[in-house]
């Protein structure tokens, strides 16, 4: 019962932090994706999405909300963590009993609740002008949860590693984005060249998208059931990484 | 046996490259004793408490806090030990007030324990300041609120590392009144601080640290007792331009008309009335001054053959 009060605390407090600058961690990445859709939409509305019958609008949706859920989830704990370490509070949590395990899943749960604001806050404005049928809603909530888990992850990781914020800025920069522009969020890896494509299965980031569309418009490049079993896979993996790390008290316990 | 005993430190040992900032230290330290922890600048201190508390790894050695160990068994070591950190910490999102919530409920503690954060804060004298945000606190104002945040949990050890740096006297003085307080009730406290007097005021036992080691550990009394030197302070009735060799050489520190001479245990203080007539010179006064914690220190830590 301690323990479980200690970590909705940290839920909780997580939570608080981005929602007391919403306009700069809600609103902001609302806008900008919102004027994606605007702009790439409009432009490429004749456009082929790779998939019969479906404009390219339609396509480009789901994978706006994937774009915003991704970096928004990443953000989420990664500045959160480096921040405490910049402000010295992060000593705060350290002095506490909560648990390596308690700790990271608190923030792995700020960094979902705020994707999932953000990602759906997208859905929801831009299916006001965008068809969005929600063909199978298990896979999209799925999808969901799981890639909004694994950038919440990979941004504790990120947090943990870097000591400046230009550190954090490079892996953002150098890392999260091209990861996510190769991911298919702009288009059906169909279309592209046998090279690209082969390159495009190394990337996690295709499967958490591919099985976000699939929930959404039914269609996928690949099974929804293999990106299912690979972003599990990378969820599993980055937790125990980041767990052991943690309690070694990797870069934080001098 | 171990039950008296508060934090236990065994052949504890930390290197940062080829830098021993701790080095085979061992240490008991009883529950319920008022401790300081003194040694120069870069002797050990934090890193010492930061083992303790579970902020630094140590490289070798165990520590225990109420016969729990910080690593293996840390949840229960961290429920009884607060610390107060040398470094000022901000947060800039939370208000003083929802911090030490916060705090708390890292602990598993939660509405119950909210009546002693408000007396945490009116005791501190945080109470005016405590929805505003750490940013718009003045170092002393940051201080206290790390000392509540220290004790929100109400643990068994108080850990103070240089507590009154940055910390205006007359609030020092409030600050003190409230740690006794706590004492008193049987709270373990250790402290460390530059200011020696307080030490000496303050705390019964004393360890001294230098380049990670333990150099003296004792009560207070006796450590005060064990000091090599005697102070003797001289009254003449007017100021003399030159003083005769065995009174230059004693000199300790000098104010006008008056000398404080330091000289070996058990040296007849007749000699010195004689030298003084002898240079001619007229003795108004002379008594006897204690040692004080700052002339053990100065002794203990000076490097070299002086000891
Ligand atoms: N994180 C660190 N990295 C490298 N050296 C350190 C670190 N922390 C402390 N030290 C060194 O360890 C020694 C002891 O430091 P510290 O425990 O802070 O001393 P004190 O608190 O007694 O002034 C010093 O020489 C200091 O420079
Ligand atoms: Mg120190």
């Amino acid at each position: 019962m301690r323990r479980y009060l200690g970590f909705m605390t940290l839920c909780h407090k997580e939570i608080k932090r981005f929602m007391s600058v919403s306009i700069q961690t809600v609103f902001a990445p609302l806008v900008s994706t919102l004027l994606y859709l605007l702009i790439f939409g409009q432009v490429m509305q004749t456009g082929d999405s790779g998939f019969d019958g479906l404009a390219y609008h339609q396509f480009l949706l789901p994978g706006l909300m994937m774009m915003a859920m991704l970096q928004n989830a990443f953000s989420n704990s990664s500045s959160s963590l480096i921040q405490s370490k910049m402000y010295g509070n992060l000593d705060l949590l350290l002095l506490s009993p909560l648990s390596p395990a308690a700790i990271f899943s608190a923030f792995v749960v700020g960094a979902v609740v705020r994707g999932i604001m953000v990602g759906f806050a997208i859905g929801i404005v831009g299916s006001l002008w965008v068809a969005m049928p929600v063909m199978h809603v298990v896979w999209l909530m799925v999808f969901t949860l799981l890639t909004t888990m694994v950038m919440g992850a990979l941004g504790f990781l990120a947090g943990l590693w870097a000591a400046k914020y230009d550190q954090l800025a490079a892996f953002q920069n150098f890392v999260i984005l091209p990861l996510t522009f190769l991911s298919g969020v702009f288009y059906s890896v169909s279309v592209l060249p046998p090279v690209w494509q082969q390159a495009t299965w190394f990337n996690p980031f295709f499967y958490m998208v591919d099985g976000f569309r699939f929930g959404i418009l039914g269609v996928s490049d690949v099974s929804p059931w293999l990106s299912f079993a690979i972003t599990l896979g990378f969820m599993l993996l980055l937790s125990i990484v980041t767990i052991t790390l943690l309690t070694r008290g990797w870069k934080i316990r001098r | 046996m171990s039950h008296n005993i508060a934090i236990e430190i065994q052949t504890l040992s930390k290197s940062y490259g080829d830098m021993k900032a701790l080095d085979q230290v061992s240490l008991q330290i009883p529950k319920g004793s008022f401790f300081a922890l003194l040694g120069p600048n870069g002797a050990g201190k934090s890193t010492l408490i930061g083992v303790l508390s579970g902020l630094i790894n140590a490289d070798a050695g165990s520590v225990k806090i109420l016969g729990h160990d910080v690593v293996t068994d840390y949840a229960a070591a961290r429920r009884l030990i607060g610390l107060v950190p040398q470094e000022l910490i901000d947060e800039p999102f939370f208000s003083i007030l929802d911090l030490l919530r916060i705090q708390a409920g890292y602990f598993g503690l939660g509405k119950a324990q909210w009546p002693w954060i408000d007396t945490l804060l009116q005791k501190l004298g945080l109470w005016d300041k405590k929805d505003a945000g750490m940013p718009a606190l003045s170092g002393g104002m940051k201080r206290r609120v790390l000392i509540a945040l220290a004790l929100v949990h109400k643990p068994s050890v108080l850990v103070l590392d240089e507590p009154t740096a940055g910390v205006d006297i007359e609030l020092r003085l409030g600050l003190w009144a409230f740690i006794r307080e706590l004492h008193a009730e049987g709270m373990t406290i250790i402290l460390t601080t530059h200011y020696l007097e307080e030490a000496e005021q303050l705390c019964e036992q004393v360890a001294i640290l230098r380049e990670g080691k333990i150099l003296a550990l004792s009560s207070t009394q006796a450590l005060l007792a064990s000091h090599p030197w005697e102070y003797v302070e001289v009254t003449l009735a007017v100021a003399a331009a030159t003083l005769p060799d065995m009174l230059q050489q004693a000199l300790h520190r000098r104010q006008g008309n008056k000398l404080v001479l330091r000289l070996p245990r058990g040296q007849q203080r007749a000699e010195i009335a004689s030298a003084i007539q002898e240079a001619g010179l007229l003795l108004t006064e002379m008594r006897q001054v204690e040692a004080s914690l700052e002339d053990v220190f100065r002794v203990l830590t000076r490097s070299g053959s002086e000891l």
